[in-house]
């Protein structure tokens, strides 16, 4: 039929796979077949023998659950990007780890949060780091926020339609490429990083006299706080402010009715704060601890791990001492009602 | 169509009453049962697992333990496939000898951990269905716990419990050792002996209270002069 030599139908069906892949030519459309689940996401010194068997037919249903359950939430502000976290790992009712990390710092100036199957989450983040740092290394200079996430988006897509679960959103700083190659960042210390004071919203270009006027507000533009959310079904926005997990829709509330651009980071972080304990206690699968990361120009700090408990029993407390003023003035105005009625009128 | 009794309860019995007809596919896993334990210290850290190997109803093995030598200073516990237990400890094994091959040096505990989850996760579509827990010290000389769940996930944990009794033991852990929701407690560090006879009294309350646990506990103590194994006989019914 001449609609399937213009498509190249029958060549999808001739030619190897995986050299489909690389294929240029627009019109040959790209069926992620179900080999992919033979193929490992990750190859390392063993590759994946392809004679397993059940697995090219469908997957293997699964004798034991995948951890799930969570309430994430970022935003943007005046002051960078903050994002929190509770640090319940859930398991089909049983709390698998009371204490896991979702948040993950990413490299110094991108930090990630994961919902989903921890293990996903867990794996790609580091997939995802191992790509930022070679693009790094191979270009000399940080890629954006912007294009970390369409790059992990990618990544996920041939994943698509399998129980992979990934929802993440990528909290990063754009701007200050130039100095990166005098500093060596380590990642692994949950400090301040110390730089040089860098471009990040500034107008003025500090080196040289090679830039010219656009380059220096296009950088102005490109630089500064990004949100990106990324989900392995494949959606990938950008906004101001999202939360994601089963808990979300507690944070949300909590969290539209306080962000404002113009917040300082103490209002930011107590907002973020009372919108995942809100969620904590509401939501089954989430609680026990509250993670806040803060994303400025100058890299990601991460506050205290705050155990949530503690808040559960200020706020009975308070609600104590309300209940107890309450039942006084209640007390005292039917005592002045009495008296006002045993008075002779 | 698949009924949840036959893949929602793992190692449970499936019912037997009538519901119907029902489609049974070859499960290309099984169910061993077992349990293991790891605990961390300030300049130790303790694996213990049982030694019943079981299937159903059955008993295959009373001498079966689930903790394997790794290195001198890191001893792995996997519980649940005995198969999956088997091959992935070859794997490991395989691994850390071209590690020490190429890098004339032996892996640490949290090196073998790191690669350990990408070993699962290699199998994310086709899991290894393999609960592992690996206790060892770090370059310091600490104790260190690392857990894992069937597809790589991991943490460095303290204390962690795995396989068919992990929920009963975990609790118990969380309140003798994390001292969890417990007011008005000191917080003392745990010493070597008092950790054994935790580990001990444990497994002992593991076994009278879950049928995939018991005949014997193996403890395996790594402490920086090496590692000691010892050997308690359990409940046998």
């Amino acid at each position: 039929m001449a609609l399937e030599d213009l498509c190249h139908f029958r060549d999808i069906f001739q030619e190897d796979i995986t050299t489909e892949r690389f294929s240029i030519n627009l019109l040959h459309f790209y069926i992620p077949e179900v080999e992919y689940l033979d193929e490992s996401p990750i190859q390392f010194a063993f590759p994946l023998p392809t004679n397993l068997p059940f697995t090219s037919s469908q997957t293997v249903p699964l004798p034991f659950p995948m951890a799930h359950g969570t309430t994430t939430l970022a935003f943007m502000f005046q002051g960078g990007v903050l994002a929190a976290a509770d640090t319940r790992s859930s398991c089909s009712g049983l709390v698998a780890c009371p204490a896991s990390q979702k948040i993950l710092p990413i490299h110094s100036h991108l930090v990630g949060t994961t919902s989903g199957t921890s293990a996903d989450c867990m794996l790609w983040k580091r997939i995802l780091a191992r790509e930022l740092r070679l693009y790094q290394l191979r270009h000399s200079r940080r890629l954006s926020t912007r294009g970390a996430a369409k790059l992990l988006s990618h990544m996920l897509h041939p994943f698509k339609g399998t129980e992979l679960c990934v929802a993440a959103t990528l909290c990063g700083w754009d701007g200050g490429e130039l100095e990166d190659e005098c500093h060596d960042h380590e990642e692994s210390a949950g400090t301040t990083k110390t730089q040089k004071p860098d471009l990040g919203m500034t107008v003025g270009p500090s080196q040289g006299s090679s830039f010219t006027p656009q380059d220096s507000s296009r950088k102005a533009r490109l630089s500064g706080p990004r949100l990106f959310y990324v989900c392995s079904d494949g959606t990938r926005l950008e906004g101001m402010l999202f939360s994601v997990g089963s808990g979300s829709p507690y944070a949300y509330s909590i969290l539209d009715q306080g962000v404002r651009w113009g917040l300082t980071v103490e209002e930011a972080t107590s907002v973020a704060r009372e919108a995942v304990y809100r969620a904590t206690h509401r939501d089954a699968y989430s609680g026990n601890f509250v993670d806040v990361f803060h994303i400025t120009s100058k890299g990601w700090t991460r506050r205290k791990r705050e155990d949530l408990k503690e808040e559960y029993y200020r706020e009975k407390e308070r609600q104590r001492l309300e209940r107890k003023t309450q039942h006084d003035i209640l007390r005292a105005n039917t005592s002045i009602y009495s008296q006002c009625l045993a008075m002779p009128s | 169509i698949f009924t949840l009794q036959t893949f929602g309860d793992p190692g449970k019995m499936k019912d037997y009453h009538y519901t119907g007809p029902v489609e049974h596919r070859f499960s290309p896993y099984a169910f061993n049962g077992g349990t293991v334990l790891a605990v961390a210290g300030d300049d130790f850290a303790i694996v213990a697992s049982d030694t019943r190997l079981s299937e159903g109803y059955s008993i295959h093995s009373r001498d079966s333990p689930k903790c394997y030598k790794l290195t001198d200073t890191t001893v792995i516990g996997c519980s649940g496939f005995h198969g999956d237990c088997l091959t992935l400890t070859k794997i490991i094994d395989a691994r850390l000898k071209m590690y020490k091959h190429s890098n004339n040096k032996t892996m640490t505990s949290g090196a073998i951990a790191a690669m350990l989850s990408t070993i699962l996760y290699g199998r994310r579509f086709f899991p290894y269905y393999v609960y592992n827990i690996i206790g060892g010290l770090d370059e310091e000389g600490k104790g260190a716990v690392y857990s894992f769940d069937p597809v790589g996930s991991y943490q460095r944990d303290t204390y962690k419990a795995g396989g068919s009794a992990s929920a009963m033991l975990q609790p118990l852990l969380d309140n003798q050792i994390g001292f969890k929701n417990m007011e008005g407690v000191q917080h003392v560090p745990l010493t070597k002996e008092k950790a054994v006879q935790l580990v001990k009294d444990v497994f002992i309350s593991a076994a009278e209270r879950d049928v995939y646990t018991g005949d014997a506990l193996r403890i395996c103590v790594i402490t920086k002069k090496g590692i000691d194994e010892q050997t308690l006989p359990l409940r046998k019914d």
